[in-house]
């Protein structure tokens, strides 16, 4: 390993300061006792115990979490399935436009998929709330699954495919039994990666909400404008706490693992 | 028939279990199959060879049913299986890459194909448990396919494809990815299950020992056609063109002109200022015709002197030697330039070798030694 020289120590804390020193603040002040976000008055979890009686920021965590929940398994089952056809479905009529109309959603504005998403809904006349969000999170978190799937599936080995068809599966059996099992771990990578998407969308969300439902980042986003509160502060710690946990756990269980699969793959290779 | 030779093709009576009816496969303007015919016999060991790219691994893929053909029938126990979708033949395949599952156990990847026919499980155990023990794989029945080796997984994947009993069993390169002493040992073990279970082999290989060793017959295949199908020792000591016998083993291939002589005999005259050679032949050739003499290397005598009352005699001197053990092959150069090879075994030492570089030396074989052919 490579000495650190004093040049890389600077550079690395600033990089790192840069990054992390606005949430550390943010979380620190979460505990303040003052209503004043600027002025330090002592320590207090008073804003934690105000957020839960707060109806209106509950019912938009409830929201978007529902919101988020949903849409991201409709995408993955879409995604997925889009992808299947992509890598497999060789090469049949319009499959350049069919590829191109399901990447285009990563490359457009938000704004524009937002906008005209509202112009459809008011055109069909479907009132604006959770199905809306829905549907519009569904469309443009879609093609990140199978962005993901699809990278997956390149590589997959086709003659298991046909090794399960060989054996007396149909096509069906055989992609829930073999194709399935072996793809899954790209199938969840994709599913959360829509949730997450969904789970801080704003722009979009904000197009396609109603009255009867507003999700979280847009509760947010409009109560800043009347000035952050300290319980903005509370809730966005948690926020911060929970990714932090999710991550850590993740990248714990991925580790471990691979500790496993190499120890596994040591010991066959002894046994030879 | 007499029954310590396992002959069916020669019996007229007997049904073959597989029929390639005129049957065509074109991948776009490319043709892989071409218009081909073949009955291959219950219980036998099949081999399809031929370099890649001669459509050996489409007529398996065929046999499977992931591709159909464009034009024609297979048969198999007479039934035309061309609208049979591959779930539903009573065909299995070994897989070159042996397609196991990666996320199921030894065990599980045995019996994956009878849970698919809702076998009772009971019977299922039992099933498998026989794969294993036919395979020797009892200890690593509970084994992922990562936590095993390269011998053990094929022997899996023998299993698997073994487990439902198929009346046909397809052979994808099986042993392309074992070292060369194991591919030896896995080929004789091949031969034992296969006359235990009685099942029909159908195999694909490129490597033409392989096929000698373990068929009982031999296709020998190039773009899309059957160049000659037979048993090894016929392909070996009989081929019917130079393709052939320039495919299988080592071969000298000399180029003349035939002229009767006597009752199926013909004098070939092949070089200028070489004293004409004399081959036997059942095949009939006109005087004048082109002929191509195959003769392998192990059939030419190479002396000092010339020896008495032999039907063909060359002088040469030598050109280079291969050494490879238990055999040399020695290079000797013609008057003509022309290289003819001749081999012998290496019963003495090696210090002993009567014949070095640039000694001149007599060829010699005999009228039968080789085979008389038209292309």
């Amino acid at each position: 390993m490579t000495r650190l020289s004093w040049f890389n120590v600077v550079s690395l804390t600033l990089g790192f300061a840069f990054l992390y020193i606005p949430m550390i603040i943010l979380v620190i002040f979460s505990f303040n006792e003052s209503k004043l976000v600027t002025v330090w008055a002592g320590f207090s979890t008073k804003w934690y115990g105000e957020l839960l009686q707060n109806e209106a920021f509950l019912n938009a965590a409830w929201v978007t979490l529902k919101v988020a929940v949903f849409s991201s398994t409709i995408a993955t089952v879409l995604g997925t399935m889009a992808a299947y056809v992509m890598v497999r479905g060789g090469r049949f009529l319009g499959r350049t436009l069919f590829s191109g109309m399901i990447y285009a959603p990563l490359v457009m504005p938000e704004v524009i998929t937002g906008l005209s998403l509202l112009l459809l809904f008011i055109g069909i006349g479907l009132d604006r709330g959770v199905l809306t969000i829905v549907l519009a999170h569904t469309t443009f978190s879609m093609c990140y699954v199978s962005v993901v799937v699809s990278s997956r599936l390149v590589t997959f080995d086709r003659s298991l495919e046909e090794a399960a068809l060989d054996l007396g599966c149909s096509p069906a059996q055989a992609f829930r039994l073999v194709t399935l099992p072996i793809i899954a771990p790209a199938v969840v990578a994709g599913w959360l990666l829509a949730f997450t998407l969904s789970l801080d969308d704003l722009v979009i969300a904000s197009f396609t909400s109603g009255p009867s439902a507003t999700t979280l980042p847009i509760k947010i986003f409009s109560a800043v404008r009347l000035g952050v509160s300290p319980e903005i502060n509370a809730l966005s710690t948690i926020m911060i706490g929970i990714v932090t946990v999710g991550v850590i756990v993740a990248s714990l269980v991925s580790k471990r693992n691979s500790v496993r699969q190499q120890q596994e793959e040591q010991a066959a290779a002894r046994a030879q | 028939m007499n029954s310590t030779v396992f002959a069916p093709w020669d019996d007229p009576q007997e049904k073959p279990l597989i029929r390639f009816r005129n049957v065509t496969k074109r991948f776009g303007d490319f043709t892989a199959i071409d218009n081909l015919s073949l009955d291959i016999y219950q219980r036998e060991f099949f081999a399809l060879l031929g370099p890649s790219g001669c459509g050996k691994t489409t007529m398996m893929r065929l046999l499977a049913g992931f591709d159909n053909p464009t034009e024609g029938r297979i048969e198999l126990s007479g039934q035309n299986i061309v609208p049979v979708p591959p779930n539903k033949r009573a065909v299995n395949m070994m897989f070159q890459s042996y397609a196991l599952f990666p996320h199921l156990s030894v065990w599980d990847n045995i019996a994956f194909g009878l849970r698919r026919d809702n076998m009772p499980k009971h019977d299922l155990a039992d099933r498998v448990e026989e794969m294993l023990k036919l395979t020797r794989l009892e200890k690593f029945a509970r084994r992922k396919p990562h936590q095993i080796s390269g011998g053990q997984r094929q022997r899996v994947a023998l299993a698997r494809s073994l487990a439902k009993a198929p009346k046909l069993l397809l052979l994808d390169e099986p042993l392309g990815a074992l070292d060369k002493k194991l591919r030896q040992d896995t080929q004789f073990e091949l031969m034992d299950i296969q006359e235990k279970t009685g099942t029909t082999f159908v195999i694909v290989t490129h490597d033409q020992e392989e096929a000698m060793t373990v068929a009982s017959r031999v296709a020998v295949m190039d773009e899309g056609k059957l160049i000659q199908v037979a048993t090894p020792d016929r392909i070996y000591e009989n081929p019917e063109s130079v393709y052939v016998a320039d495919f299988i083993g080592d071969v000298n291939i000399i180029e003349g002109r035939a002229s009767a002589q006597g009752e199926d005999t013909y004098r070939i005259d092949w070089a200028e200022g070489q004293a004409p050679l004399l081959a036997t032949s059942p095949r009939p050739f006109s005087d004048g015709d082109t002929c191509h003499l195959a003769i392998r290397p192990e059939k030419i005598t190479i002396s000092a002197d010339r020896p008495e009352d032999a039907a063909n005699a060359v002088q040469g001197k030598v050109h280079d030697i291969a050494y490879l053990g238990n055999l040399s092959t020695y290079h000797v150069e013609l008057a003509s330039g022309a290289i003819i090879k001749a081999q012998t075994a290496n019963t003495r030492r090696i210090s002993r070798r009567s014949f070095t570089w640039e000694d001149p030396v007599w060829l010699s074989w005999t009228a039968t030694a080789g085979v008389l052919l038209a292309n």
